[in-house]
């Protein structure tokens, strides 16, 4: 997941900003920084959103 | 074009894939910020990555991501928009449009990508709900329809949403007609 990604995205049940947490990350030739793995968090839902293999879930999850 | 990957649980490139990619390629600005809905394995947003400075997609489907993903496009797994906040200058969708019973239903993701409900459009209405909160002002969106869908039925559908629609693209394969219809904000309707 690009940051310029990030960006865009919300929380798909309160449309809420996500709170980025990376565990991995890797430089693309552009310069621009891009996650593998983490977590994006929505803090009023309090759920986990998982980055995983590059690729964000934001499906509602199963608490 | 390089080769790309498939995967048995993701809908292959197939005659609508190739209508509506043409109708991208004569559409797309350099300058779009372009967002494609349920990209399956990625084959238009694959093809217009050298063509737009930012282009992501969106697919339900996990393997859909992953091959996506493989072919080298930016994705993120989520249903429609909902995931998304941010505004577009072109929205490309190849939607579930086959009128299915729910008699014929298997829970499947390669059926998923194909059940349009029991008269086609039920995930097109819920898609056109919901364009407006990402269709930049000036934006376009490109959608797949087929004569099975009911080309007038989905006009209408997004003419009730304040949006102006014409079709752009179509062809005829065995027993439909494949049209791509080019979906704009009524302006003087705002």
């Amino acid at each position: 997941m690009k940051m310029s990604t990030y960006e865009i995205l919300c929380c798909p049940v309160c449309k809420g900003d996500l709170e980025l947490k990376v565990v991995e990350k890797t430089v693309l030739e552009s310069g621009e920084e891009d996650v593998i793995e983490g977590t994006l968090r929505c803090q009023k839902c309090g759920v986990d959103y998982p980055i995983s293999g590059g690729i964000p879930n934001l499906l509602p999850q199963n608490k | 074009m390089t080769e790309l990957f498939y995967h048995e649980q993701v809908y292959r490139p197939e005659e609508d894939t190739f209508l509506l990619s043409e109708a991208v390629m004569h559409e797309i600005k350099s300058t779009d910020r372009v967002i494609e809905i349920g990209t399956g394995s990625g084959f238009i947003s694959s093809g217009i990555r050298e063509r737009s400075e930012q282009v992501i997609a969106t697919d339900i489907n996990p393997y859909a991501c992953t091959t996506a993903k493989k072919n080298g496009v930016e994705v993120v797994r989520t249903d429609l928009f909902s995931g998304i906040c941010g505004t577009f200058d072109l929205v490309i969708f190849n939607p579930p449009y086959l009128p299915t019973k729910a008699e014929e239903r298997i829970d499947d993701w390669l059926e998923y990508a194909l059940d349009g409900g029991e008269d086609g459009r039920t995930t097109i209405q819920k898609f056109a709900e919901q364009l407006g909160s990402v269709l930049s002002k000036t934006g376009r969106c490109l959608i797949l329809i087929s004569s099975l869908t009911g080309t007038d039925e989905v006009r209408k559908i997004f003419s009730d949403l304040g949006f102006l629609s014409f079709i752009v693209a179509e062809k005829k394969v065995e027993d439909e007609r494949l049209y791509v219809l080019r979906v704009i904000r009524d302006l003087c309707r705002l």
